[in-house]
């Protein structure tokens, strides 16, 4: 911690003085969509320190850069490979999986309004 | 293929600049190609936008194509592709600042003991009676959190250095490494076109953290260099990077443009770059006036800014250079580059035939940027300025 007292993470983040404009008509939209911005740069850091770190082994020889692009994943390590996939799109994709859910015939009453459940469920 | 910025890595470094890693880097290289894309890609697109769908829908509706910027900006604010390059370009100049905050603030006891020590060297001269003026105050130019005069604590540089380290990724490396394109232009046209113009005294406004002015201070190292502003946070950090520099002949002055204390006719040369459009149409005339109170016979007063508005120009044009001052917090831009730049000088008492104008383009190290200058234009922020200025009548 600074001897200022400073908090860098949150005076990092600060807000200028005037007015945002938002300029989609929904500004939740446009708040989802710079958080997927930040992500978006944060993904580029990620593919960039990757890179750096690819290079570095490659410079020591530790590996080639063919070996990398050659890489043939056995067995084990491939179901591995594309069970995590499959895991990331699902929590990426979330919101998009349970929306459809609503619309799928044997997810009878997943949509059913948390009133109408109330009074069901207070009826004597 | 479109031109691409160079890396952050090639930053000009000095004393004061902050330390940055490997991920600090990253992310200032996927800003400058997020604003290359927005400028390159992008921009076209809203403009074809417009003409092929919200102009002719204007059209039809008033029965004339729109007459000025103001009715292309309503006109706009309901196109889809023009508001995902605002949303963008927005945000990633919210990012900008949160990547060059988080990286200062993470390390700003190390930066405030340096800025310190330098700060105990002579040319450094704070008054705290100085009140921000009212433009500097009112927002936070360009979207900068506390501007460049606030102060999260004691004799805080934070500003500055958030400053000096962004500019490099906000303009794609076109300002050169040590940001100065500005200031190299006037020292090399100097060179070229006056070899014998020779200044005992040089007075720089509005200079920030002193990067348009250290390159006319080396240029002329006999000279006596003023520069001043009214934001104590970056003078501090533009007298200690100078310093590092090497640079000592020039005294960083906390005062207003507006109200100087030197003697008529005391300055060869009086410097400011882009500076106007972030006064105001009260100060801007008052500072002018200054200047030719100020300015010696035979002198000389020179001035960087972004391209006016002219008659003539395009009101889409104008519409897409104006976007800073509604959405970049830029509140004068819009007026200020509506002026006309030769009336503006003469209502301060130069003449005609002292008056000129140019256009001029940033100089920057070759070697790094062969083709900086000549990217797509990325409006408002490009290193294409009007000079405009005048040569004093001797005596």
């Amino acid at each position: 911690m600074s001897q200022t007292g400073i908090d860098p993470t949150l005076a990092g983040a600060a807000k200028a003085k005037g007015k945002r404009p938002w300029f989609f008509d929904d500004p939740d939209v446009e708040r989802v969509f710079n958080v997927t911005m930040a992500l978006a740069m944060e993904l580029a850091v990620t593919r960039q320190r990757l890179d750096a770190l690819e290079r570095l082994l490659e410079e020591r020889g530790v590996l080639a850069q063919a070996d990398l692009e050659q890489f043939r994943p056995q067995p084990e390590a491939e179901a591995q490979r594309q069970q995590w996939n499959r895991d990331y799109i699902a929590r990426v994709l979330r919101v998009l999986i349970q929306s459809a859910q609503g619309r799928s015939a044997e997810s009878e009453g997943v949509d059913q309004a948390m009133e109408a459940v109330m009074s069901e469920l207070t009826r004597m | 293929m479109p031109q691409l910025p160079p890396s952050w890595q090639h930053v000009g470094r000095h004393e004061l600049f902050p330390e940055a890693g490997h991920d600090d880097v990253a992310r200032f290289d996927f800003l400058a190609n997020l604003n290359g894309f927005l400028a390159g890609a992008l921009a076209p697109k809203v403009r074809t936008a417009y003409e092929q769908e919200v102009k002719p829908a204007f059209e039809k509706d008033q029965g004339r194509a729109p007459n000025d910027r103001h009715e292309v900006r309503k006109a706009m604010a309901g196109n889809r592709t023009y508001q995902t390059w605002s949303a963008l370009r927005r945000c990633s100049m919210e990012m900008r600042q949160q990547t060059g905050r988080r990286l200062v603030l993470g390390q700003i006891d190390s930066l405030l003991d340096k800025a310190r020590r330098r700060n105990a060297e002579p040319g450094l001269e704070l008054d705290p009676s100085v009140r921000q003026p009212r433009y500097a105050a009112a927002v936070d130019i360009h979207c900068m959190p506390g501007g460049y005069h606030g102060e999260l604590t004691a004799n805080d540089i934070s500003a500055g250095a958030n400053y000096d380290c962004g500019i490099f990724a906000t303009t794609g490396g076109m300002l050169g490494c040590y940001n100065d394109g500005g200031g190299q232009a006037i020292a090399r046209w100097l060179e070229r076109e006056h070899p014998d113009f020779k200044p005992r005294r040089i007075l720089d406004i509005g200079c920030t953290v002193g990067h348009n002015i250290v390159p006319l201070a080396q240029h002329f190292p006999g000279a006596e260099v003023i520069a001043v502003d009214t934001a104590a946070p970056v003078l501090r950090y533009g007298h200690a990077r100078a310093r590092s520099l090497g640079v000592d002949n020039i005294t960083f002055r906390q005062a207003s443009g507006e109200d100087l204390d030197y003697p008529d006719g005391h300055f060869d040369l009086i410097t400011t770059s882009m500076f106007w459009h972030e006064t105001s149409a009260r100060a801007l005339p008052r500072i002018m006036n200054e200047i030719h109170r100020l300015l010696a016979p035979g002198g000389l007063t020179i001035h960087l800014e972004q391209p006016q508005y002219h008659d003539g120009m395009d009101p889409y044009e104008q519409f897409i250079r104006d976007w800073d001052a509604f959405h970049n917090n830029e509140p004068f831009w819009s007026v200020m580059h509506s002026y006309h730049l030769g009336e503006m000088m003469r209502s301060a008492g130069f003449s005609d035939a002292e008056y000129f104008e140019t256009g001029i383009r940033a100089w920057v190290d070759a070697d790094i940027f062969p083709e900086a200058g000549k990217g797509e234009e990325d409006y408002g922020r490009s290193a294409q300025w009007t000079a405009f200025g005048a040569w004093k009548e001797a005596a």
